[in-house]
Parts: structure tokens; sequence; C-alpha cells
């Protein structure tokens, strides 16, 4: 399945499962904010919450043109810029554009998903701008030069340990694998940065038009000082990260630290709306908002798709779902890992390049109850899969395994004749005796099928069949409503 | 609801591989003195075609079923996965075709997975069946959180005389199955149903068992394959059972 595209998907995996860990931080992360996510939204007292903020996240996606205009010229009233960014290059250039025409040397960063997603860290130190991420578990994957494993959680594939090695190495500190300390040697060198950094680059958790501000969450409030303390703040935003209303807004907010953290609220929610004016003598001297599509208009006009959009990236998927909770983030290549990435990753940067992503998870809907805005994440895989079995002209998608459509066409055929299909049966039965071990299992098949036996035993085709059985037994007296059916509908 | 009669609706791998389960079925529906017929035309619900992607030749088995099971009074079948696929992916399916939506919905609505038709349908609990041994129990994905069934299962295994039931730890988390994707992505599969085998463990049963013979094949792969001695049940063999006996 993965050779097709160079996808190294299994082979991630195969590595993820073999960390001790990974697969300890891992089931940890099941065992309390998945798990931890589904009680809270078991014994929310406003049960019509969830459905009240996926409503709106649909509403809102379908005018998404008015309400960004609306929050566009909210944010403008206010003193702040506003570019809407076709590409990720264009948010990049914008970026560049404005960081060169405030000489910036460096830029401390809050945490950002989007600004991964267009690799805007890599532009920048191009241009000779040192970036420094301030989030602590960004601030490790940095200097440890790794990459983030999870939406909200970048860390989790490391322990204590490796973080206390780590900052030995990189920072010269004294050997240590207390996390306070740790902690407090992070701390003393982030503030260093953020006191000296020209430019603060953060995402948006969410943005409200009727108000024209910004909001970010977090709990280590980093990201305050970098929207606060440098003399320039670009805010990068997903174009999707919009509500309408303030009203609208807060619940979504609730949602997602609730679904990221079981918060009902995270330690810091920061409003930026723009620069510091005469009566707010806070805040930076120059506001920028650049607000990104970088493909997102084509999943919006895909009513598929549109729901993938509703995600409010709390990571609530990934820590719930029992395929991310084996293979960790890396597998997925992707700055968006687990469910929720397995959907736009695809959409996002190619639906051929990410087929293991679309085909590699059991659909076993977890994702789905756990999602706070219900998005039916196993349905949208289900559909990229349809567009992977047969192509796909709108998604530019190439058949993806053509043997395979071979495969699955006579199975249609075998299916369609009751009569063929007992004889196909019967067939098997008689190929497969070589294969029958002492427990009277399959233990050794080759080609795919060696997918299952290489680690479990398969039972064999039965003596007789279920149908067999029925002829010889139970058929007789039964025989004439089975005359009239046969009359009716034999093929 | 009592009285019509019912449809079997054998899943394919239990026609082929696991015939005892469908054997079970039809003498629970005996010993309940319901009627019962076995359309012989069926084969596969077509959802392995639909899992990977192949809705053009999963509408074909769609149809055929739909052809098939049509004009039955109540379809029953031992497996979630099955029933989920006709009552929500058919649907699906048809949706550019309002005539075939409307037989899909029709049949849909009539098609129940048999822990659910007995409890819910017959509103059965004590079907007089009788295991000496302690059983824990495995909620398959589509049985569980697509059609919402979990406590049917449940209240029949409590009434069975003799049987001790225990919990597993997270019996609701896949056991790493799903279709072709156990052997598409077999190391991610193993670990998962590891997972689950050692929470199976964990109660310390002599028996796991379920609703979805797709999901207990899995498990009991892996476990054979580990010598481990639980045995795999499914729940209608559990239910037919009215010695006692372990198989």
């Amino acid at each position: 399945m993965s050779q097709k595209t160079g996808s190294t998907y299994n082979q991630d995996a195969k590595k993820a499962i073999d960390s001790p860990t990974l697969q300890k931080n891992l089931h940890n992360l099941y065992e309390r904010f998945g798990k931890g996510a589904m009680q809270v939204w078991e014994e929310l007292e406003d049960q019509g919450m969830r459905d009240r903020v996926k409503e709106s996240r649909m509403r809102t996606l379908a005018h998404l043109d008015i309400v960004l205009a609306e929050l566009a010229e909210n944010v403008r009233k206010r003193g702040g810029k506003v570019y809407f960014a076709q590409s990720g290059q264009d948010a990049i250039d914008y970026t560049i554009d404005v960081a060169r025409k405030n000489k910036v040397r460096k830029v401390v960063k809050g945490k950002s998903m989007i600004s991964m997603e267009i690799e805007i860290d890599q532009a920048l130190a191009a241009d000779g701008i040192e970036v420094i991420e301030t989030d602590l578990g960004e601030y490790i994957i940095q200097l440890a030069d790794d990459r983030p494993s999870h939406i909200i959680a970048p860390c989790i594939h490391m322990d204590r340990n490796d973080i206390g090695q780590l900052f030995t190495e990189k920072l010269g500190i004294e050997p240590t694998t207390d996390p306070e300390k740790l902690t407090m040697v992070a701390r003393k060198e982030l503030r260093q940065e953020l006191l000296t950094a020209d430019m603060g680059i953060t995402g948006c958790n969410l943005a409200c038009a009727e108000t024209g501000q910004i909001s970010i969450v977090s709990n280590e409030g980093n990201i305050r000082m970098v929207t606060t303390m440098p003399r320039v703040h670009v805010a990068l935003m997903g174009m999707e990260r919009v509500t309408a209303t303030m009203d609208e807004h807060r619940e979504t907010i609730q949602l997602l630290t609730m679904g990221a953290a079981l918060q009902k609220l995270s330690t810091y929610v920061s409003f930026t709306g723009g620069p510091r004016g005469k009566d707010d003598p806070d805040g930076p001297e120059e506001f920028h908002l650049v607000i990104i599509d970088n493909g997102r208009s084509k999943i919006l006009e895909d009513s598929d798709f549109r729901e993938s959009l509703a995600c409010i990236r709390c990571g609530a998927c990934l820590n719930i779902c029992p395929v991310y909770g084996k293979i960790g983030g890396h597998a997925y290549n992707s700055t968006y890992p687990g469910p929720i990435g397995a959907v736009i990753t695809p959409l996002l940067d190619g639906i051929n390049k990410h087929a293991d992503l679309c085909k590699g998870e059991t659909l076993c809907g977890a994702c789905l109850d756990v999602c706070p805005v219900r998005n039916d994440l196993p349905r949208m895989l289900s559909a990229l899969r349809y567009k992977l079995a047969y192509g796909d002209n709108h998604w530019n998608v190439r058949q993806h395994n053509v043997a395979e459509s071979y495969v699955y066409a006579a199975w249609q055929r075998a299916i369609s004749h009751s009569s063929a299909y007992r004889r196909m049966i019967k067939t098997v039965r008689l190929l497969q005796k070589p294969f029958i071990g002492k427990n009277r299992m399959i233990q050794r098949m080759t080609g795919l099928a060696a997918g299952w036996t290489d680690s479990r035993d398969l039972p064999p085709i039965a003596k007789r069949t279920f149908a067999e059985i029925w002829d010889e037994k139970y058929a007789k007296p039964q025989q004439q409503t089975q005359e009239i059916r046969e009359e009716k509908t034999d093929d | 609801m009592a009285g019509e009669k019912v449809s079997l609706f054998i899943q394919c791998l239990v026609d082929s591989m696991f015939p005892e389960t469908a054997e079970a079925m039809v003498a629970i529906f005996q010993r309940l003195d319901i009627p019962f017929d076995y359309p012989t035309q069926q084969t596969c619900c077509g959802q392995p075609a639909f899992n990977s992607g192949y809705r053009r030749d999963a509408a074909v088995a769609a149809k055929r079923f739909i052809e098939i099971f049509e004009n039955e009074d109540i379809i029953v079948c031992p497996s979630g996965s099955c029933v989920h696929m006709v009552r929500h992916h058919y649907p699906e399916l048809f949706s550019d075709d309002p005539e075939m939506l409307a037989r899909a919905q029709a049949v849909g609505k009539k098609t129940f997975e048999f822990t659910q038709y007995l409890v819910d349908e017959l509103h059965l609990a004590d079907i007089g069946a009788e295991f000496n041994g302690s059983v824990t129990y495995h909620d398959s994905c589509h049985l569980t959180r697509g059609l919402n069934i979990n406590s049917q299962p449940r209240t029949l295994l409590r009434h069975i005389n003799g049987l001790e039931f225990i919990e597993m730890k997270n019996s609701d988390t896949c056991c790493g199955f799903g279709g072709t994707f156990a052997m598409g992505y077999p190391d991610i599969s193993t670990a998962m149903v590891d997972d689950k085998i050692e929470n199976i463990l964990a109660t310390g049963a002599d028996v796991v068992t379920g609703c979805d013979i797709s999901c207990l094949m899995n498990i009991q792969g892996r476990l054979k394959r580990r010598g481990e001695k639980v045995e795999v049940i499914h729940i209608a063999e559990l239910l037919a059972n009215t010695s006692g006996g372990q198989s």
C-alpha cells in the first residue's frame, strides 16, 4: 500500500510502536485526555452547546466571505492591518516584507500550527532573521531540531529524561530531570528572548468578526508576551478560524479548551485587536492580521469536506484515536496528525501523496464522538477513499491502486451470483488445505494476506458453510417460501 | 413485533468461516418459537468494498441485498458492522437516486442486530441460556458508536444462568481489525489488538465475547498466535447454550 506513494507511514508507525517512552506517553494521553474529554461531554450541563457551536461554525462557513470582510473592517478600524493571503507563500512574502520594513532581526513565536503549515520559520531564517519558539513544548522541539508530534502537546514523544539531557547539551545546564527546574531554565532563556525580540508571530485560535479581535488560548502565558512585548505583532490565521458574533466566540473557545485540556477555560485567553492606542498603552506598535487561504477555499466549496473546516483544533480526536495512540504524530508526516490530520492533510497537500493517511485508520468512530463539534471524520475518510478507488478529476486524484480495483471488480462479480459465490468458497476450501496448521488455523500466507498471518492465525473456510448446512438441515420445511423468492430474485 | 417471520441475514464471514454462530441463532429462534427463514441468494452486504472506497462495487452489492430482503418482515444479523452498513451506508450509496434511497431506508428500518432484536424488539432478557464460566465483552466499533448498542448484549449476558460477567477496561476501544486495514497496516493493527488482549487478560475471564465476528476473528487470531488460553465465542453461541458446558 505504501510503496506506491513512497510514503513512510508504515515504517514510521513501526518505529513509534517500538518506542517505550512514546507508547507510555500516548497511553497516558488516551487515558487522561481522550477519555477525559468524553467524560466532559457526558457531564456537560448544557447538552445543546456542541450542536449549537457546530451549527454556528457551519453557518459562518456558509457566509465566510461576509464574516471575514466584517472582521477585516473592524480590525482596520482599530488601526490594525489585514492582509488576505491566497497561498502560504503570499503570507510569507507579506510577513517578510513587514519584517524588513521594521528592520526585524529576531522573531519570537507563539505556538502556531499554520506557521508550520506554510513553513514560515524556514523562510524567515533564510532571510537572516532569528526565530525563537516560546511555547515550552515547541521550544524543546526547536532545541532538539525535531518535529512536533501533537498539535497541543508537541513533545509528547519525549520524557523529562530526554528533555533534561537536551537542556544540558544545548543550554549547558547541570544535568537534571526535575520538571520544575527544567521549566525555570526555559523560562529564564525565553524571557531574555522575549525582551530582545523585534517581532512576535502568533497563530489565531479564533477571531471574532463582530468585535474585530483575535483570541489566543494558552496555559503558559508566553503567547501573551509575544503579542505585546515586541514592536510588531503578526498574527497568522487560517481563514476558517472566525466566528460572526461574540456569543458564538465565547462558546467556541470554551469547547476548544474543554476538548483540548478538559478546562472550562484555559489559564490565559488573550484578546488582541490592534496596536497600542492613545487610551490603550499596551501592545505592539503595529498589528498585522494575515488571513490565509492556502487550499481552504477548495475544501469550503466541496460539500463532502466543508465540515472539516468547522474544526477548532482542540486535538481531542488525536487523544482518543486508537491509531494515533499507537503511532503518535510523526508517522502522519504532516503538520496535522491524528484523525483531523488524516482528513485535511490530503485535502491541503494532495490526496494521492497522502493516501496512507486516508486508508490507515479503522473508521472506529471514536473521533466523531469526541469531537466538540461532532465533525464526522470517518465519513470524510471514507469519501477520500472513494476518490482514491476510482480517481477524481476535481481533486486531481488518480486511481491509487489499480490491482486492488481489479480485486474489488472481481469480488463484485462473485457476490452478484450466489451460485458462483458458493463455488468460489468451495474452491478456496480446497486450496486452503495445505495451509491449515495443527491447531486447525491458517498460520502462513503470502502477499497482502501475510499482513494478517504474520502476527495472527486465521480460521479456515468451514467444512460446511452455513448456506450448505441450511440446505441440508433446515431448508425443507421452508422450501415453499424459498422457491417463491428464488423466482423473484434469481440472477 | 413478535410473531413476524425473521429473515436471517448471515454475514459472509459467519457463513463461510463461523457457521456455528448462524446455527446458534437458528437454535435460539427455534427455542423461542420464532419463525425464521434464510434467503439463500444472499452473499455479502458490500461492506468490505465500501470501507475501502469502492462505492460503485459496494452499490451493486447493496442493490442486490435490497432486492433480496425488501419484502421480508424483519431482517436480523449477527454482526453490528453489517447492520450499520445497511442502515447507514446504503442510504449514502443511493443519495442521488430517490427511488433506491427510499428502498434502502425502508430495508434499513427493519434490519436489526441480533441482540438488539432480542432485547429492544422482543423485550427479552433471559432466554434460558446457561454457561458455567466467566465472560468479558468487547464492544465493537460500529455496534456501540454507530448503532448505539451496548446495553442490549450486556443485558442478555447478565441473564445467562451461571455466567460471571466481568467488564474489561476500555471495552469500546477498537480492536484494530478495520477490514483490509488489518492487512495493509499490520504493525498498527497488531499493536492495537495487543492492547485489547492485555485488557481481556486483565479480567481473568475464561471467554471473550462480542456481537461482531470480524473483531472476534481478529482477537482470536492474535490470542491463538500468542498461545493464550482465553476462548473467543460469539454472543449468539453463548445464548444458544442451554447445557452450561464450554463448547
